[in-house]
């Protein structure tokens, strides 16, 4: 089996007497989406804003292409190609979604002491954009501004940004989150193209898209991962029925 | 054209036009009001860079304008007394003075940005004021260059081509300078530099995310943003012949920023319609009653509550980023 892209080992975090990370291991490989889903409260975006370096762990490594990235701040992971997405909508809104991919183009070229050249103009940032945004299918509304588009075209606008950037992995919030049927179809389309393109961590709630997409389901409970397996394997597992899928299996 | 520009301009042609038609309607005194109006609004286009495009909202620009002003009164009265400065005997020079200006309000810059913009909001407002009134009473307690009485300019420094003691003269440097700052900050904004300090202003966390540092862009901006009001205030001190403490003073910080909202936070010309509306109101009103900051406030109030994009915002619309 070919290295893990992220490999997290041992991770823990506590806040006062909450453990919200207890001793979490998970590895994302090559070419998957490894989907973690567990109930309200049971700390994912804890473990998220973990990997991201937003928050420091207490214990543990987080190793992403064979590098130690815990010493690492946040912009410093995203240059090395963690790409992510916000639970919620996280993008800037006076700038037209052509200019919000524009600004992770020139991230990734790693020049912003620039003072002088007008961005507009700069083929090299508006031609990659351009591009992603057609990926998306969000190329038509390219002029207009972040704020003014609609909740399902932000998230599509996000995993814009996080093409442009080039991601050697994405890390998914909760991208369907408040979008209607059609719109969770068409993004579980585009999640399963995008995963050729970078391995997915994909923190989701919509049972239907994770087991559409995912190779394997990690399930966080209290900050335990208490299974990780296939589809299958999961859906089938006896502890995750009673902590957590109930209903829906 | 886009409105915004158009507008611009316009405003840019009227400050140009009020001295030489306060001229020929025999009102001389215009042209030094209007030189107050492109000093100021240089000042203010320099704040603008932190403040509009950054969100750094600095109430400590005073210091930077102060430090300009002194720059400005130390290389007059050096050269007037024939004192040597560094060691060198240097000459009464405008430009002299505004590098001098640039580099020291710079350093300033440099050395408390790096403190202050670790921190935001309104920890931001305080460290910066903070920062500004250490500069104030050092002055104060500065006795070399008149410390609380301040340093007369017995004579402007020159300007090469020009007679600086001519009212029209300094006008036109005046505006010049202010030209060029509204093209700084023009290109500034449109630059790559400019789009990662927007974003950083509209949301940190995103651009952190996508791997740009706010924090060097942040700094950077403060800097540049420093050197411009540092340039005013040298023209300020020359302006008036006098520099004192009082311009190093918070009032001035706040009437920079008073002067940016008035005409429009982030603006292009923003600072420029803030500053000629700041200067007429406070020459006319200042006529009929000492008590004019009153209705100042009450305008401020108004354009707060009902404008928020000031007065450019009021007849160009809202910011729309291609």
């Amino acid at each position: 089996m070919a290295d893990p892209v992220l490999q997290i080992s041992g991770l823990s975090k506590t806040f006062g007497a909450l453990k919200a990370t207890d001793n979490v291991s998970l590895d994302l490989r090559p070419g998957e989406i490894h989907a973690l889903i567990g109930p309200n409260g049971a700390g994912k975006t804890t473990l998220i804003q973990q990997i991201m370096g937003l928050v420091k762990p207490d214990a543990g490594s987080i190793r992403f292409l064979g590098r130690d990235v815990l010493p690492l701040r946040m912009a410093a992971r995203a240059r090395l190609g963690l790409g992510r997405t916000f639970q919620i909508s996280s993008v800037v809104p006076e700038f037209s979604a052509l200019r919000n991919v524009m600004l992770a183009v020139q991230a990734r070229q790693g020049s912003s002491f620039r003072f002088f050249a007008p961005v507009l103009a700069d083929r090299s940032l508006t031609e990659p954009a351009m591009a992603e945004l057609e990926r998306v299918g969000l190329a038509v509304r390219a002029t207009v501004p972040a704020a003014e588009l609609s909740h399902g075209e932000r998230r599509q606008l996000e995993i814009a940004i996080a093409l442009a950037l080039g991601a050697k992995a994405f890390l998914l919030d909760e991208p369907m989150a408040g979008m209607g049927p059609e719109g969770s179809k068409a993004l579980t389309a585009l999640l399963a193209t995008l995963k050729a393109e970078a391995p997915i961590l994909l923190v989701e709630h919509d049972m239907d898209a994770v087991f559409a997409l995912a190779d394997r389901i990690s399930v966080l409970v209290y900050g335990r991962i208490i299974a990780t397996g296939s589809v299958a394997d999961i859906r089938n597992d006896p502890a995750v029925r009673t902590a957590y899928l109930g209903a829906h299996a | 054209m886009k409105r915004e520009t158009v507008l611009s301009i316009a405003v840019l042609v009227a400050l140009l036009a009020l001295p030489f038609a306060g001229q020929a309607l025999g009102h001389p005194f215009y042209v030094t009001l209007a030189t107050r109006m492109a000093i100021l609004a240089l000042a203010a286009v320099g704040l603008n860079i932190a403040l509009g495009l950054g969100g750094l909202v600095s109430f400590g620009h005073a210091a930077f304008f102060g430090i300009g002003g002194y720059a400005a009164g130390i290389v007059a009265s050096h050269a007037m007394n024939a004192e040597p400065l560094f060691g060198l005997n240097l000459p009464a020079s405008m430009p002299l003075a505004w590098i001098m200006a640039a580099v020291f309000a710079g350093l300033a810059a440099l050395v408390t940005g790096a403190i202050s913009l670790r921190t935001s909001g309104v920890y931001f407002i305080m460290i910066t004021l903070a920062f500004a009134q250490m500069i104030y009473y050092f002055a104060i307690s500065w006795p070399a260059y008149g410390g609380e009485d301040g340093l007369s300019i017995a004579m402007r420094n020159g300007f090469p081509g020009a007679n600086t003691a001519r009212p029209v003269d300094l006008f036109l440097i005046s505006f010049g300078l202010l030209v060029a700052a509204l093209l700084l900050f023009w290109r500034l904004r449109d630059s790559r530099f400019g789009a990662a300090l927007q974003a950083a202003r509209q949301n940190e966390t995103r651009v952190a995310a996508i791997g740009i540092e706010p924090f060097p862009i942040r700094l950077a901006a403060f800097v540049i943003s420093a050197m411009v009001a540092a340039i005013a205030g040298a023209m300020f001190a020359e302006l008036n012949r006098f520099v004192s403490p009082s311009m190093l003073a918070w009032p001035m910080s706040g009437e920079l920023i008073v002067l940016i909202i008035l005409g429009g936070t982030g603006r292009l010309a923003g600072p420029v319609a803030g500053a000629m509306v700041f200067v007429m109101l406070e020459y006319w009103l200042g006529g009929l009653t000492e008590r004019w900051q009153l209705f100042l406030g009450l305008i401020l109030l108004g354009v707060v509550l009902f404008a928020r994009g000031g007065l450019i915002g009021l007849i160009a619309g809202k910011v729309r980023h291609g």
